[in-house]
């Protein structure tokens, strides 16, 4: 048996040790173990590696709000698509915001009708775009967690060094563990175990998931996106509930420190600062957000341009709210693949490329 | 969008690495990790270097990858014979 | 949103299921007959004496018009011998029609021509009529192509989506992707570095090559453009009213492509090919149509990624890493703009 058949063979092997844990654990419980992801690539992953099948019906797996584009809010996509419509300015976007809509458009139809979008892989990228455009305020729509954030805050530092007066940000940012314990605190989902963000958990380390632990009880455990990380993430996990016990692991050690990495929520903290913020299709979460401190506030669009974010609605048949909750899996929602669907979406899950819905259609099983 | 790639550091110009992240190279800001050599494993995300990689734990993840790669492989030709 | 309005989207020109719908619609207005045959690549079309003529024709607006390992030029005349190769003929003469924009360079033309020459020369076949148009600036965006090719059937050969059949393997001629990263990286829109090159050829010699070793067996043969493995798989399945079960992991990916995908987002199956096939071949056959596609240049790197099962779905599944299957959908709209 040569070593390449060891590793076929250990997948395997591991989802079997998985489906037999959550027999038990299901049998410890009385009923199905829930298990959250809180990213939107482990969202990606897990569907595409058919692990749901795989585990069988004692466990639901379900997402939460983990893809930072879905849970930007439709009035703060409104504002991006009013900024990118205007004639000063050119806003510099990461790819998967493109195609997600807000109230009545995205940016990519912004795009179509002559806004200026540039389509960024770096948030470097705008120091050049803000040199070769000095006539436009060049706005990095700044969407994600606290594993871009230290980006930005480097892109504002290094904006801040070179004097450039027309980079400004809209800083959308919001923090993962602030989410997790509100949605335990409003308990509407009853939750077994968090699958917690491999490249978020990088930053901020998986200490950061102590008071989850401490206060509610519920195990986490840190992992990778290979399907056999995804796979030892969630056998500690079944393991914990098995035994009943509750205590943060980190099956992502390759990367994963306890303490995260200092440099990066040093650089964080320099430029932002923690303050409330409204989650789409949750509503608001204290403490959960970043903005721009005040000694860089000349950085930020909202200020220099004295914009306020619109009021938005949802569209009425769209329950993206439920799904980014956990309350529903995306095959649960009466919408989904019927009037939901990627090329006629009704909302952010269904369009963005880390979105549970898109994720759980693209990759549905046979 | 919180990809992430590990790669090994090629080359170091100032606050940027050329990064291998195995058939392609990417240009990555230091600013978020301490000094790196030409040799070292980082972990790269949205154009920055967002960690360093234990070089026996990254080189373990690659050959897990190579591996399935060859599995691969040698499936496809049982399948055929 | 995608999809909905009174106006062609980008996403329309995208070889998923918009462009799908689109034509449908056109189709519809045209009065065309047999809708499935129009999958085909290239219509046959009876001649007296009971002959076969394939008939094919392209347009070319990739952008930029040049992207490492081709052109615009070589674009055309392979991928207009190559859906006359899909029904198994060989070219018997191309057309070349230009739409020239005012103020485009006398060297690129030059460059494009030489590339023109060069490709024909490769497949074995020549210009032998076309048409120059120049328009003003701003009307076409620098230069337009478009080529239709004829060529013969040979007797007894009747390739066509619709012939898959249950038990049928599915081969391909080696690693997807490559076109499609060649012209993000013209385009300088990727933010790596790599060894990305067009895989842009014509495929009739290999065409050849596979016909001889399986004759009857060799059932379908569609080149990947655009919309990729994913949208061939699809219109076969469709038109077959089969279920086509692949294995992802089987799927040659070049490393630089891998990096490239892995790091973008993008997938392989749904990227754009230019020097690419998938064939599907009864099971006693193709194991000698393996070997003689890994006997030819253009096939050094095939491998058997799938099999054809009777379901009346006309679906594509993949196999995961885990066991259960997943459904492979046409893809939907636009993935990347003036790819060819």
């Amino acid at each position: 048996m040569n070593g390449a058949a060891v590793t076929a063979g250990a997948l395997d092997q591991l989802a079997s040790e998985c489906v037999a844990l959550a027999a038990r654990a299901a049998e410890r419980g009385g009923g199905q173990v829930h298990l959250m992801e809180v990213c939107g690539t482990h969202t990606h992953a897990i569907a595409r590696c058919g692990l749901r099948e795989r585990l069988g019906d004692d466990v639901r797996l379900v997402s939460g709000p983990g893809c930072p584009v879905c849970v930007t809010t439709a009035g703060q996509i409104d504002l991006c698509l009013q900024l990118a419509e205007r004639e000063d300015v050119v806003l510099a976007t990461f790819g998967d915001m493109v195609r997600v809509p807000g109230t009545r458009s995205s940016l990519a139809e912004a795009r179509a009708r002559g806004g200026r979008v540039k389509v960024v892989y770096s948030p470097m990228e705008c120091l050049d775009l803000a040199r070769d455009n000095p006539e436009a305020y060049v706005v990095m729509a700044a969407v994600g967690f606290e594993t871009t954030a230290p980006t930005i805050a480097c892109l504002v530092l290094e904006a801040g060094r070179l004097g450039l007066d027309n980079l400004l940000v809209f800083c959308a940012h919001k923090l993962v563990p602030p989410a997790m314990r509100a949605l335990l605190a409003a308990g509407d989902v009853r939750l077994h175990g968090f699958i917690c963000p491999g490249h978020v958990s990088v930053v901020i380390g998986s200490d950061a998931y102590r008071d989850v632990v401490d206060e509610y009880g519920v195990p986490c455990v840190v992992s990778g996106f290979q399907p056999a990380d995804i796979l030892l993430g969630v056998r500690a996990l079944l393991r914990q509930a098995a035994d009943g016990v509750a205590r943060v692991e980190n099956e992502y050690r390759r990367a994963v420190r306890p303490e995260g990495n200092r440099q990066a929520v040093a650089a964080i903290y320099s430029v932002f600062e923690v303050c409330d913020a409204s989650w789409r299709g949750i509503g608001a979460i204290p403490e959960s957000g970043l903005r721009l401190r005040d000694e860089w506030s000349r950085f930020d669009v909202m200020r220099r341009l004295s914009l306020l974010e619109p009021e938005a609605k949802e569209h009425p048949a769209c329950h993206c709210g439920e799904v980014l909750q956990g309350k529903l899996l995306p095959a649960e929602c009466p919408a989904f693949a019927r009037a939901c669907t990627p090329t006629r979406p009704l909302g952010p899950c269904m369009v963005s490329s880390e979105g549970a819905c898109a994720a759980q259609y693209r990759y549905r099983t046979a | 969008m919180c990809v992430a790639v590990p790669g090994r550091v090629e080359s170091v110009e100032g606050q940027t690495a050329v990064v291998d992240v195995g058939g392609a190279t990417v240009k990555a800001r230091l600013d978020l990790v301490p000094e790196v050599s030409v040799g070292e494993y980082v972990l790269v995300h949205a154009g920055f270097a967002i960690e360093t990689v234990d070089e026996a734990s990254a080189l373990e993840i690659r050959a897990l990858l190579d591996e399935a790669d060859r599995l691969c492989q040698v499936e496809a030709e049982e399948r055929e014979t | 949103m995608e999809g909905s309005g009174s106006r062609v989207l980008l996403a329309h020109g995208g070889g998923g299921r918009l462009m799908q719908d689109l034509i449908g619609e056109c189709l519809g207005l045209l009065g065309s007959a047999n809708g499935v045959a129009q999958l085909n690549d290239a219509a046959a079309l009876a001649l007296p004496g009971g002959a076969r003529l394939a008939f094919t024709t392209d347009s070319f607006v990739v952008s930029p018009l040049v992207f490492p390992g081709g052109d615009v030029g070589r674009l055309a005349v392979c991928g207009t011998v190559n859906d006359l190769a899909m029904m198994g003929a060989q070219p018997l003469g191309l057309s070349l029609g230009l739409v020239i924009e005012e103020g485009l360079e006398r060297q690129t033309l030059a460059q494009v021509a030489a590339s023109i020459r060069e490709a024909c020369e490769e497949a074995g076949t020549q210009v032998v009529t076309g048409d120059t148009k120049v328009v003003e600036r701003g009307a076409a965006d620098r230069l337009f192509v478009n080529t239709s090719g004829v060529g013969l059937i040979p007797p007894g050969v009747a390739l066509g989506g619709e012939k898959a059949c249950e038990g049928d393997l599915v081969l391909v001629n080696g690693p997807l992707g490559d076109h499609a990263l060649a012209v993000l990286a013209a385009r300088q829109e990727l933010p790596l570095e790599g060894d990305f090159r067009t895989d842009c050829a014509s495929l009739n010699g290999l065409v050849t090559a596979m016909l001889e070793a399986g004759g009857e067996s060799v059932h379908v043969m569609r080149d990947l453009t655009r919309g990729g493995l994913a949208a061939a798989l699809n219109e076969i399945a469709v038109q077959s009213q089969k279920l086509i079960e692949i294995v992802e992991d089987d799927i040659p990916v070049r490393a630089a492509v891998r990096a490239a995908a892995d790091l973008l987002g993008y997938d392989p199956l749904v990227m754009a090919n230019e020097g690419k096939l998938v064939a599907i071949v009864a099971a006693d056959r193709a194991g000698a149509v393996l070997q003689a596609m890994r006997g030819h240049p253009l096939g050094r790197e095939s491998v058997l990624i799938g099999e054809v099962r009777s379901h009346a779905e006309g679906r594509v599944i993949a196999r995961t890493p885990l066991g259960p299957a997943r459904i492979v959908d046409l893809p939907s709209g636009e993935l990347l703009p003036r790819i060819c």
